[in-house]
């Protein structure tokens, strides 16, 4: 490229050769602004090998901002196909226009946080109000069971419930093992090593237990509803159902949400007992508790209500964990990311909601004094 | 549009010899052959399954046939080095179905993804040919700050075109440029290609099912049949072909609406004149 701009005498002379391209409109502009508006100018094209949008976009600009000073533009030496490309680019010039922006100022900051509390409020009261729904179908269910899916429920107790068993058993084992190690090396400084049998079987029974079983069924299993309702919702699968005459409660939550119930508190137990299995091969490698001696202490010092303390809770996290799978499907519109973003927010909120129910739980047992 | 046409229209742009695409025992192209001339824009039609988006995808690179050469703007595609291959992608312009947009980028941020390619070019430059190119495929200048979630079916399309455009390629591929979008948008979608490929000079190479597009812009049609490019020529030439499908095809009851339309148009154009 090689632009030769002669700016004494009026009118102005640019001389252009060789290629203007996107390659080299950087330049060009640089130069082209160099240009005071204070004069008519006179381009000469005939030397110019090519051009594309981004070299007559250079050239509109310039005739736009003489023309704006009063001055003019005037090419020659142009080829046809130059001049049509000019004219289509200056036919498409964009003309900017900006959305009025909103200064963030206290007022609108405020506003911020009191929408996110009435959004907030609005998600509790939805999944408050889905709660009722899957009541009302099961309701339904119970005095119209030809209605009831019992296939679907089958199906989803397996998928729920058996294929978990081995991720549950296997966490539960380790977290046995862990906490009788960590315990037995704190008690052992006062000679109470023999206590981590209390240890194990309060923390496992009471809360461990279930809360560990429910976080990975959450991460599990309400990502599954999700994404298997979202991508229903996406494809329109659920409008056809309605439009059929089928009723998407009944045949999608509440299959899933009672497969939940009925399954979470038997993963619990399994976890209980792999947790009990771990702990007590821990406590027997290193401290030397005999496998007789253990189950002995274990039955002396536990008291049947830290069991039914930890299983009274699966239930309520089993809702909690569908409710919000659930729910989270539903809310899947018709593109791809909002099924991912609602995949790992109802992951989140799963286990966010379990977490916290479990605190409330903790709370409430020691105020009944269980 | 940079070159200087010498014999007009002749030269070509691809070249497809003796491709061969199959996918296990399923064979889709055998022994196809194709001519796409500079500054011409072809429309591939064929039934379905006929793999007219397999044979966009295999002179773009996307698929590998399993013989046959490709030629594309004197480059073969198939024995190029890399640093060739990537100048020659600096060359054409690929519109998907429903434009494949980056969906983290707003359209402007889209269109500039090629240009990023170009060195020493102002970011501010750079948003600004964005702006230009969004302008130019008919998109309001308020939609470059949009994400493409927030858009219709039809400004996606456009705001496809606007990124394969980026660079003024020489070569345009453009797939099922007017599917799903209603009868005006369509027709205002086959103007825009035919007023960019003149003012801009492009070479377009465009795959369709609409019969309307085929009338509307397209200056020579290819017909992909029987695993080969079964015939190709202007619409005329297609109204004269005997082969049950393409006979079925160019004279159905939809054929004939469209012709139909097409000549009330070129009537009333005469009547302007």
């Amino acid at each position: 490229m090689d632009i030769d701009i002669t700016t004494s005498g009026s009118p102005v002379r640019l001389v252009l050769r060789g290629a203007l391209t996107i390659a080299q409109v950087s330049g060009l502009t640089r130069r082209l602004d160099t240009i005071d508006a204070t004069a008519p100018v006179v381009a000469d094209l005939s030397g110019l090998e090519r051009m594309d949008t981004a070299g007559a976009w250079a050239l509109v600009t310039l005739r736009t901002r003489l023309e704006q000073a009063g001055q003019s533009l005037e090419i020659s030496g142009a080829s046809d196909q130059l001049v049509s490309l000019l004219k289509t680019v200056t036919d498409a010039l964009p003309q900017p226009e900006t959305e009025a922006r909103h200064p963030t100022t206290l007022r609108t900051r405020i506003e911020a946080v009191g929408k996110a509390v009435v959004q907030t409020a609005q998600f509790l009261l939805a999944l408050i109000s889905f709660f009722g729904l899957f009541l009302a179908r099961l309701a339904r269910a119970v005095r119209h069971p030809s209605e009831f899916r019992l296939t679907a429920l089958v199906h989803h107790c397996e998928d729920v419930g058996l294929r978990a068993v081995p991720i549950v058993a296997l966490m539960s084992f380790l977290i046995g093992i862990v906490l009788a190690f960590q315990g037995s090396s704190q008690l052992r400084q006062f000679g109470a090593e023999v206590y981590v049998v209390n240890l194990l079987a309060i923390s496992i029974l009471r809360e461990l237990g279930i809360l560990l079983t429910s976080i990975i069924v959450a991460g599990r299993t309400a990502s599954a509803f999700t994404a298997a309702i979202g991508s229903m919702k996406m494809r329109e699968e659920i409008d056809a159902m309605r439009t059929l005459g089928l009723d998407p409660a009944m045949v999608l939550f509440v299959p899933r949400i009672l497969a939940l119930i009925l399954m979470l508190p038997i993963l619990g137990l399994v976890s209980d007992v792999m947790g009990l299995l771990g702990g007590g091969l821990m406590a027997w490698v290193d401290l030397g508790i005999s496998p007789a001696m253990f189950v002995t202490r274990l039955v002396e010092g536990t008291d049947i209500s830290h069991v039914a303390v930890g299983m009274i809770k699966a239930p309520f996290f089993a809702v909690i964990i569908g409710i919000v799978g659930c729910h989270a499907g539903m809310q899947v519109q018709s593109n791809a990311e909002s099924l991912g973003r609602m995949t790992s927010s109802a992951v989140v909120t799963a286990i966010f909601a379990v977490i916290v129910a479990d605190a409330v739980f903790s709370v409430f047992f020691a105020q009944i004094g269980m | 549009m940079n070159q200087t046409p010498e014999n007009s229209g002749r030269e070509v742009a691809i070249r497809l010899r003796g491709i061969r695409n199959q996918f296990g025992s399923h064979v889709v192209h055998d022994d196809l052959d194709l001519d796409v001339y500079r500054g011409e824009i072809l429309g591939v039609v064929g039934g379905s399954g006929t793999g007219k988006s397999v044979l966009l995808r295999t002179i773009c690179g996307l698929q590998t046939p399993s013989a046959g050469t490709i030629e594309v703007l004197g480059t073969d595609v198939r024995t190029a080095d890399e640093d060739t291959r990537v100048d020659l992608e600096h060359r054409w312009g690929v519109m998907f179905q429903d434009g494949a947009l980056f969906s983290s980028l707003n359209v402007r941020e889209n269109v500039e993804v090629p240009m990023r390619a170009v060195a020493g070019l102002d970011p501010h430059l750079r948003s600004a040919l964005a702006d230009l190119k969004v302008s130019m495929v008919g998109l309001p200048y308020l939609a470059g700050d949009k994400f493409p979630s927030e858009l219709s079916g039809g400004m996606r399309k456009r705001a496809g075109l606007a990124r394969a455009l980026a660079l003024d390629p020489e070569l345009l591929f453009l797939d099922e440029p007017t599917a799903g979008l209603d009868p005006i948008g369509a027709a205002d979608f086959d103007t825009l290609i035919r007023s960019l490929s003149l003012s801009l000079g492009l070479t377009v190479f465009l795959v369709t099912h609409d019969l309307d597009t085929l009338h509307a812009t397209c200056d020579r049609i290819a017909v992909l049949a029987e695993k080969k490019v079964l015939v190709t020529g202007t619409m005329n030439d297609m109204l004269q072909v005997d082969h049950p499908w393409v006979h079925e095809y160019f004279h159905g009851p939809r054929a004939r609406a469209a012709t139909a339309s097409a000549d009330e148009l070129a009537q009333t154009g005469q009547k302007e004149r």
